[in-house]
């Protein structure tokens, strides 16, 4: 176990350093200069400017220096738009939002979607498990952008019951929509998976078994079916994550929840280089991270897998 | 009792027909598709879509740039769909008309699938097809970095680069095409490994045929099947990725459009009563997207060698 965590580890640092210097060398590529507006400040003030912002120094500088700071301090250095704030602050104020609503439509769609699943397996041909199966197929396939505005017009405009974006905060009625709009796809997606690894686990011997030996049906599903029929889901939480961390930008930009997606979106248009930097890094590296955690409780949980 | 001769002789007849009638895997699998009504009917539903694509700006009363004065300021009210004024669609906030914009960018969103598919069909095929086939070091080095190139958040490097490089439909196929390949590698890779222990590769490398020609001529053919299949299912992710940027309004610039560019528009004007802006742009998109996954799924079952 020890050796297969290190060696997932020696496959993850270098890519979180590929990932690092591949987001630098696009900065140092770009052409013009982050401080150009309508035209370009005096020569003083961008030789000030450059000074400050330590664009003065030669490239080799800059990276290791870029690098030390992200790796030692966590720092992402200052932002090139806001002078007066770090690409830190902006996380800071940006990602808890993200980390809230993300953190419930991933709960949504887990606890649904694993519901879902194991119940149309249950009542595999029956009505509800066609309704389940036909829900699933249209909902997958529908992306969020597309989701958001639908949610919008039916919830604000027709019914005005929920507030069309903002966050104020992170009441329930400000979560909602975006949790539901961010979740749906991936909701379906665990319920086809959980429903035909069910089906699949439901058929094998060791159910006919306990079936035999008299149990009740809630408890054969409870401890002997929910745990290898769950091991397929396991294995989609990796990209359900990747797939949530990027819907994000576009939930943050359509409902202005003001997560780390908004000012990554801002910054794109204001190109502001650092910020952009520093929330790609952020992002790829809790990916890493979490997709590690996943084989780790993957490689932990079936048997099967040696390592 | 003797039997019937001409029954016979009919029987014979057939017998023999069957016998001389050898069907291909392609012949197979083409029965097979066109007995699966989702992928005809997917089929028939892309070639309607992409006729529409091509030849829609033959019948466009107006260009996608052209501004209609009349409706300015009013589109919500009278900018709606209608024959008389000749905005099939309807018209956008700007009085431009939809019917032209969705042509076009029905044809771009599927230029932007078909080109990243073609270059995961080209360069994730030779790449996986070389790893698969070498083996040992080579492939393992060339399957880390592909591990590591996938672990990279995609969407994020792609919009760095659409703002650092300028956003461009270039730019946004050269970005898309660098990723598609990935999955292609991989698979291919896996396919690679079961065919090269086969007798006829055994056989050409006996004969001294170079590695490279072994890949091209003998490798590559029998990888057919599921490279197709793949391409055809990658493709509707693909139009899909390309909507997210320019939903963002950082994929296709103006005057170009996109459908995920129409979409982000009609998102809009939909809170004022222009539904039309969305639900033309959004049919378009979905029913291309189905379309394309319809297909795909059938050819996939029809080439499967294991659901005989």
């Amino acid at each position: 176990m020890f050796t297969y965590i290190a060696r997932r580890l020696t496959v993850a640092v270098p890519t979180i350093l590929i990932l690092v210097t591949i987001s630098f060398v696009l900065m140092w590529s770009a052409p013009g200069s982050p401080f150009m507006g309508e035209k370009l400040p005096p020569p003083e003030v961008m030789a000030a400017l450059e000074a400050k912002y330590g664009l003065d120094q030669p490239y080799w500088k800059q990276y290791l220096d870029y690098l030390t700071n992200v790796i030692f301090h966590f720092d992402f250095g200052p932002s090139f738009k806001f002078k007066d704030r770090t690409v830190n602050d902006i996380i800071a104020q940006g990602f808890p939002v993200t980390l809230t609503y993300g953190f419930w439509s991933f709960i949504v769609a887990v606890i649904f979607g694993v519901g879902l699943g194991v119940t149309a397996a249950i009542r595999h041909n029956t009505w509800l498990d066609y309704l389940a199966v036909g829900f699933a197929i249209g909902s997958q396939s529908i992306p969020n952008y597309v989701m958001a505005p639908i949610l919008v017009l039916v919830f604000t405009l027709w019914l005005g019951w929920l507030p069309g974006g903002g966050w104020e905060g992170g009441t329930w009625d400000h979560i909602i929509m975006p949790v539901i709009a961010l979740s749906t796809s991936y909701f379906a997606s665990i319920a086809r998976i959980t429903r035909s690894s069910m089906l699949e686990v439901l058929n094998s011997g060791f159910i006919r078994t306990a079936k035999a030996k008299g149990l009740p049906m809630s408890r054969v599903i409870l401890k002997h079916a929910l745990k290898p029929a769950l091991l397929p889901v396991l294995s989609y939480l990796g990209p359900a994550f990747v797939g949530m961390v990027t819907g994000s930008v576009i939930i943050d930009q359509y409902f202005s929840t003001g997560g780390i997606g908004q000012f990554f979106v801002n910054s794109a248009f204001n190109r502001d280089y650092s910020t952009m930097m520093g929330i790609t890094i952020l992002v790829g590296t809790l990916t890493i991270i979490f997709n590690l955690l996943v084989d780790v409780l993957y490689a932990w949980i079936d048997p099967k897998i040696r390592y | 009792m003797y039997p019937d001769k001409t029954k016979m002789e009919s029987l014979a007849e057939a017998t023999n027909l069957a016998e001389v009638k050898g069907r291909s895997l392609w012949t197979d699998a083409r029965v097979r598709f066109m007995r699966n009504k989702a992928a005809v009917a997917g089929l028939l539903i892309l070639t309607a879509i992409l006729l529409f694509a091509l030849f829609g700006s033959f019948f466009q009363a107006w260009t996608h740039e052209a501004i209609d004065w009349k409706l300015m300021g009013r589109v919500a009210q009278i900018g709606g769909p209608s024959l008389e004024n000749g905005h099939y669609f309807g018209a956008d906030e700007l009085g431009r008309d939809l019917y032209a914009r969705v042509v076009q960018g029905t044809g771009i969103s599927i230029m932007v699938g078909v080109v990243g598919s073609l270059v995961a069909v080209i360069v994730g095929t030779l790449y996986g097809a070389t790893a698969g086939f070498f083996g040992g070091r080579i492939d393992n080095i060339m399957m880390r970095t592909v591990d590591v190139l996938m672990s990279i958040p995609f969407m994020f490097v792609l919009i760095l680069m659409l703002v650092i490089w300028g956003r461009s439909i270039t730019m946004l196929f050269v970005g898309i095409g660098l990723i598609s390949w990935l999955d292609m590698a991989r698979i291919v890779r896996g396919q690679t490994l079961t065919i090269k222990n086969k007798e006829f590769v055994e056989a050409a490398i006996a004969v001294g045929v170079s590695p490279f020609t072994i890949i091209l001529r003998h490798i590559v053919p029998n990888l057919l099947g599921i490279v197709v299949v793949y391409a055809t299912l990658l493709i509707p992710g693909l139009i899909m990725a390309e909507s997210f940027i320019s939903f963002l309004g950082l994929g296709v610039q103006e005057p170009m459009t996109s459908l995920g560019a129409l979409i982000q528009g009609g998102s809009k004007q939909m809170l004022y009563g222009a539904w039309w802006q969305i639900a033309f742009p959004l049919f378009f998109f979905l029913a291309t997207l189905f379309a394309f996954t319809f297909v795909g799924d059938g050819l996939r079952d029809a080439l499967d060698p294991k659901d005989r």
